[in-house]
């Protein structure tokens, strides 16, 4: 088998917990080729190059390629499939852009989402927000799949494999790119970050979300909310966690104000240690949670600030 | 300009699934169908762009069991003018593939020529997040994924999209397929004249073989199991308890 894991790059560095993650999964197909596409990804490629497990990097350098643009993307994956029998990548914003139209331009579905690898053509991939986790076996020439990174351990570094340029495609030159808002931040990433502490509706105000970001800060910790805190302009659309946000899974998961709607819990359930904080001892979020507090947020979480070292 | 709009019909996203005992799926017998959250949103902002004079027409179809009929009417008693049924299969448990949806859906753009393509991000009950970027491969056009913001100027369109570091603005060239995310905008709940209007206005019934697409499945799904459950733990009954656990479990 030989897998081309397109690797995660967000302007032009190597996102290498993602990719390190899916590289797992990618090592129990086959014999694993990563593809570092960018504006500039040299550094990208010899960072992947170090990754244990990986045969060989690709490099495809292009101004095209530097906004996870998914036309020119995807034309440049067709034109190397042909020596892969599967292209994988991590579950990302860009991945879940980019590989659907990939699996459409050579006829084959896409498996998304995977969970675990079973075997070359079968996978195991959560469905109805993680309720039910199905087995799917593939028929398809070239399978291609997403990677949920969040159930894989991240591979080491060890090796250094050998780093190829690639040629770029043509753009097809159907979109382009205006801008990112992007807000800079010192805090870990939220589906890296060993803890996550949440904030749902209970938090009220954007100005009261500062009391999760303390606690967050106190910790360590990336910050994550439910939608209900994104739709009320409390938090950024990019602290979402759930079955149409982010999937995460720290050691620590601290849910404060977050009732644990089924949606929200498929983002969040597979956390080693969870905690909630909610002033309703009936809310559902108890159900999942190893040590619940049943408190006002305003009370008891400037007190856990406090408490903690 | 014409608005296609794809919706599926799905268990409400109220209901908790059940796994079948014999792990041949998930009970859709006897639960209550809704329309896919995210194509309310797409629908709603088709009718948005019909009001704003953007749009001449807003055409709804849906994929799947004669069934699908109610979600059709769900869209158009929100405002679509007309629908499309394609039947491709008999059995509600048999849903079609991102991949077939798309093919069906080429099939029907290249009958309606629209100028652009409002789809939902993702269908919550197989969570595949596929079909909007199938089908723009499919047709060779632009893709504009996760949208929460949507403006149509002349022969391009400037969306924002929800993306893993926060928020990219592209343009794209007309026409497009558009994949809308949750805050694109609040859909409307139909009014029960509206309703009444639905039941008469036209709704066409074609079969995937009309179309000549094969929904032949090419994911076998060998089983479907309950995910483990999670252990409920315990209450603490102050902040003091509760940092002494974590700190017994080695969490802080
Ligand atoms: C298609 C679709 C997709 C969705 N995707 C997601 C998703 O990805 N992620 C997600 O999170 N949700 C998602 N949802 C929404 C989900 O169904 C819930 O509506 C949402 O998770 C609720 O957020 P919440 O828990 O913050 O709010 P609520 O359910 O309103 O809960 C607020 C909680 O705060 C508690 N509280 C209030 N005040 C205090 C206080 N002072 N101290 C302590 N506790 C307090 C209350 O007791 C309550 O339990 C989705 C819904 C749909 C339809
Ligand atoms: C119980 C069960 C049984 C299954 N049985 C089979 C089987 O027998 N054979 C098989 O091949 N697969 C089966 N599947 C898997 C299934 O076919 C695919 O995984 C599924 O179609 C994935 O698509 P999605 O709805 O998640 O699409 P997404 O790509 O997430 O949907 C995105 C958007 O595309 C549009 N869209 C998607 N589907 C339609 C539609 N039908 N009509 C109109 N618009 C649509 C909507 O706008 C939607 O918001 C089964 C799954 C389950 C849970």
């Amino acid at each position: 088998m030989a897998v081309l894991l397109i690797a995660e790059v967000n302007g032009g560095t190597l996102s290498v917990d993602s990719t390190a993650k899916a590289l797992t999964a990618a090592k129990q197909i086959g014999e694993v080729t990563v593809l570092c596409v960018g504006s500039g990804c040299t550094d990208a490629a010899q960072a992947a190059a170090k990754l244990d497990g990986v045969s060989k990097v690709l490099c495809a350098q292009s101004d095209a390629y530097g906004h996870d643009l998914a036309e020119p993307i995807a034309d440049l994956i067709v034109s190397l499939s042909s020596n892969y029998t599967h292209i994988v990548a991590p579950s990302t914003s860009a991945s879940k852009n980019i590989l659907p139209r990939v699996a459409a331009l050579l006829d084959v579905m896409i498996i998304s989402e995977v969970t675990a690898v079973i075997d070359a053509d079968t996978f195991e991939r959560p469905i109805y927000a993680g309720n039910a986790i199905q087995t799917v076996k593939s028929s398809d020439q070239i399978k291609v799949a997403t990677i949920r990174t969040s159930t894989f351990e991240a591979s080491n570094e060890a090796g250094m494999a050998e780093v190829a340029s690639i040629d770029a495609c043509a753009d097809p030159g159907l979109s382009e790119w205006v801008e990112d808002k992007v807000a800079a931040s010192d805090r870990p990433e939220l589906t890296s970050a060993g803890i996550v502490v949440s904030g749902g509706r209970g938090v009220g105000s954007e100005d009261d979300f500062k009391i999760i970001e303390g606690l967050a800060d106190k910790l360590g910790a990336a910050v994550g909310a439910s939608r209900a805190a994104v739709d009320s302009g409390y938090a950024p659309n990019d602290w979402q966690v759930g079955q149409t946000g982010k999937v995460v899974a720290p050691d620590l998961y601290v849910a404060v104000g977050i009732s644990g709607a089924i949606q929200h819990l498929a983002g969040m359930k597979d956390s080693k240690v969870i905690v909630a904080i909610n002033k309703d001892e009936e809310a559902p979020i108890f159900q999942v949670a190893d040590f619940g507090l049943v408190a006002d947020l305003f009370d008891a979480v400037p007190k856990l600030t406090d408490q903690i070292a | 300009m014409k608005v296609l709009v794809p919706v599926k019909r799905v268990i409400d996203y109220n209901v908790k699934v059940r796994v079948k005992a014999d792990g041949s799926g998930v009970d859709l017998a006897n639960v209550k169908m809704s329309m896919n959250p995210f194509d309310e949103i797409a629908v709603e902002q088709a009718i948005r762009l019909k009001e704003a004079g953007q749009a001449e027409e807003v055409i709804a179809v849906s994929i799947g069991v004669k069934q699908n009929q109610e979600t059709l009417r769900t869209a158009l008693a929100m405002g679509a003018d007309r629908a499309i049924l394609v039947v491709a299969t008999e059995d509600v448990h048999t849903d079609i593939e991102p991949l077939a949806v798309a093919k069906i859906l080429k099939a029907v753009i290249d009958e309606e020529n629209p100028g652009i393509v409002l789809a939902g991000k993702q269908a919550i009950d197989n969570d595949m997040n596929a079909t909007g970027q199938m089908l723009a491969a499919l047709t060779g056009w632009s893709q504009a994924t996760f949208v929460s913001e949507l403006s149509v100027e002349g022969n391009s369109a400037v969306v924002t999209r929800e993306v893993d570091g926060g928020l990219q603005t592209i343009k794209v060239t007309m026409p497009t397929i558009v994949t809308v995310d949750l805050r694109l905008n609040e859909p409307r709940y139909a009014s029960l004249p509206n309703i009444m209007k639905a039941k008469k206005k036209p709704l066409d019934e074609k079969s995937a073989e009309d179309l000549g697409v094969d929904v032949t499945p090419r994911l076998k799904i060998e089983s479907t199991g309950e995910p483990e459950a999670r252990l409920a733990g315990i209450k603490v009954g102050s902040v003091e308890e509760l940092v002494e656990k974590l700190k017994e479990v080695g969490a802080v």
